[in-house]
């Protein structure tokens, strides 16, 4: 990992979120084996080091918005697992009021501006909320995510080029986690690298090691500077991997199990910052493990407020569809 | 009342608007430095800035989604496609993000927003140019739909757009651009609401419902039958949804007989809507069935003569009339 000047305590916050994020995903899973989430249902498991080290970075009133993949985001931006888990569940105390499922999610309050089932839609969504930001004079980011599958969209094109014309205030995240559901990065995505597409457009952008979330941290930082100094957008490319298939319905047999088990044992988020925790700042396993109880026992709570929340009144399917 | 063209109508309205509001912009393709493809922008850039008069790229889809998320952000733009021909390469944004999301969210993400452009066939610009986008708009829930024909409606119709907080579809028509009306209000906060249809000519005959460009050749229509002894009544819709069924049925309550008038298509059209309402609520009243004036069922020819046989006129709305009236 880089090397570290973050706070023990800052990097005992990553970890423990982080590993909320892993719990709650693992319990989402066997949810969706339990038939109690239906539909689709994409897990964020693998990648949690790359919107907590954005998180990190980014200041409390930026706006995030990102894909279909989102569960991690909107635990990340401190929403709340009851009321995620609760949309997932399709319950009317979900974020939703259950409406919207697994992949269209939402808190103004939270700043996250969604959870978006097409893929790539969320990109110029994203140049539009930087582009209010801007217009109002506030100060404020927007953290754009996409997959590296997303990156071929002609949507990418479109906004990196108002992105850079505007001088929007906005980072675009890839998160390359190697696989456009069934397809590799290498059978898609024509060229070296994603994040090199934006410097034809002026657009400054590098690869991250999504895996490090101090590195990622250091990364986003550097970007927020560049953009706060007026020199436009930047594209960050994060490589990470997801350790499930693409959703709960693939088997992910287009991979080897030596290449999903070998990312796991070398190359886990989690287990790197437990490791760094460990031998830099003395963090004892007991320490640790009281993080992970605790962990459990909110995933936990989240899951029965879940299932016992009612499924939303049947008045609810008119409602919402005009202001 | 004062008298001006439909093009300074939606300009004024627009303005207006703006002076009132600072979140509301205007972006699109030409509208700043150019002025708009069609001058509906004229003068304001000057008066505005480029800050809130926008000139995009060639980009309909990214600039699309863009204004979303601008509008996710607490904005209200205005979103001008140079012909809503061009808006087919950005419907996804439409319906999938500005339709759908208030109700994916629980009501949380509201998107004021208004679409707007020339919509349907202009003259002789071939059949890539020239469709009507009324019905496919129509169909989605969470979309408001206009297609106003006068001056006055265009614009009271179009601050009633810009105030509204959900999406609309503002379906303009080209060659009414350049007509002048005199019904337009001088009174900023003349707004006219969104959803109520217009009788543009009372009778007791014959009901002919039409919108947008559709409305100056029922008019005509209805001069002629009159020559005839055909008393006919036209309704502008001027909202296609949500649809003012109740004026539609009140007048066919009264001539028993309605013809309906569209530009597009007629397969699964406004008048397939409008025959399926007057089954569901009116069929005791009907006297005859529905008449569909429409497009005809083919992509727009560029040919002069093909394209005048292809486009509804007066004299096949004449007929539809005097069918429904049992009088051909």
């Amino acid at each position: 990992m880089v090397a570290s000047k973050t706070s023990k305590k800052d990097l005992l916050a990553y970890y423990e979120k982080m590993l909320l994020i892993r719990r709650f995903e693992e319990r989402a899973g066997q949810l969706y084996g339990m038939g109690l989430i239906g539909g689709f249902c994409h897990l964020y498991i693998g990648q949690e080091a790359v919107v907590i080290g954005i998180k990190a970075a980014a200041r409390e009133d930026d706006s995030f918005v990102t894909s279909y993949r989102d569960h991690g985001h909107m635990l990340a931006c401190d929403m709340d697992p009851k009321g995620v888990m609760a949309e997932l569940t399709g319950r009317a105390d979900g974020y939703s009021r259950g409406k919207g499922g697994s992949m269209h999610m939402f808190s103004r309050e939270k700043n996250f501006y969604g959870g978006h089932g097409i893929v790539g839609a969320q990109i110029p969504i994203g140049a539009g909320l930087a582009f209010s930001h801007k217009y109002m004079n506030e100060d404020r980011i927007c953290f754009t995510f996409m997959g590296d599958g997303a990156s071929n969209q002609g949507q990418v094109a479109e906004t990196y080029n108002m992105a850079a014309l505007w001088n929007l205030p906005v980072v675009f995240v890839i998160e390359n986690n190697k696989y456009g559901m069934g397809t590799s990065v290498n059978r898609a995505c024509a060229g070296e690298t994603l994040y090199g597409r934006a410097t034809a457009y002026g657009i400054e952008g590098r690869q991250v090691d999504g895996q490090d979330v101090l590195a990622v941290k250091q990364a986003t930082e550097d970007a927020i500077a560049h953009i706060k100094a007026g020199k436009g957008p930047v594209v960050l490319e994060m490589m990470t991997y997801r350790y499930r298939g693409h959703s709960m319905s693939d088997p992910a047999k287009y991979r080897a199990k030596e290449e999903v088990e070998d990312m796991k044992t070398n190359s886990d988020p989690i287990v790197r910052l437990k490791g760094l925790l460990m031998s830099d700042h003395k963090t004892s396993e007991d320490e640790l493990q009281a993080i992970d109880k605790n962990i459990v026992a909110i995933v936990k709570e989240a899951v029965e407020f879940a299932k016992e929340s009612p499924l939303p009144d049947e008045s609810e399917l008119y409602t919402d569809v005009l202001k | 009342m004062t008298t001006t063209t439909v093009r300074e109508a939606l300009k004024d309205a627009m303005a207006e608007e703006m002076r009132r509001d600072e979140s509301v912009f205007l972006m699109g393709e030409e509208v700043a430095e150019y002025q708009g493809a069609y001058k509906v922008s004229q003068g304001l850039l000057d008066e505005f800035g480029d800050k809130r008069v926008v000139d995009t790229p060639i980009t309909e889809h990214g600039f699309a989604g863009l204004a979303v998320g601008a509008a996710f952000g607490g904005l209200k733009p205005i979103v001008e496609f140079m012909t809503f021909n061009f808006a087919m390469q950005a419907i996804d944004q439409i319906i999938n993000s500005a339709a759908k999301t208030l109700y994916m969210s629980g009501g949380q993400m509201g998107c004021p927003i208004v679409f707007r452009g020339p919509n349907g066939a202009a003259a002789r610009v071939g059949a890539q140019h020239s469709q009507c986008y009324a019905s496919w708009y129509a169909h989605c829930p969470g979309l408001k739909v206009v297609a106003p024909y006068s001056a006055g409606d265009a614009k009271g119709l179009m601050k009633a757009a810009i105030r509204d907080p959900n999406p609309v579809i503002f379906l303009e028509n080209e060659i009414t651009y350049g007509h002048e009306f005199d019904d337009v209000s001088d009174d900023e906060d003349h707004i006219i609401p969104i959803g109520k249809a217009k009788i543009v000519r009372e009778g007791k005959d014959v009901t002919i419902v039409a919108f947008s460009i559709m409305v100056m050749y029922a008019l005509e229509a209805a001069e002629k039958l009159a020559k005839e002894g055909i008393d006919a009544e036209v309704i502008d819709l001027r909202t296609i949804r949500p649809l003012d069924k109740e004026t539609v049925i009140n007048s066919v309550k009264k001539t028993n007989r309605l013809v309906s008038v569209e530009e597009g298509w007629p397969t699964c059209g406004i008048g397939s809507e409008l025959s399926a309402i007057m089954m569901e609520d009116a069929f005791d009243y009907l006297d005859a069935p529905v008449a569909r004036v429409a497009g005809v069922d083919v992509p727009l020819p560029y040919a002069e003569n093909l394209e005048e046989l292809a486009l509804p006129r007066a004299k096949d709305i004449v007929k539809a009339a005097k069918k429904v009236c049992y009088k051909l």
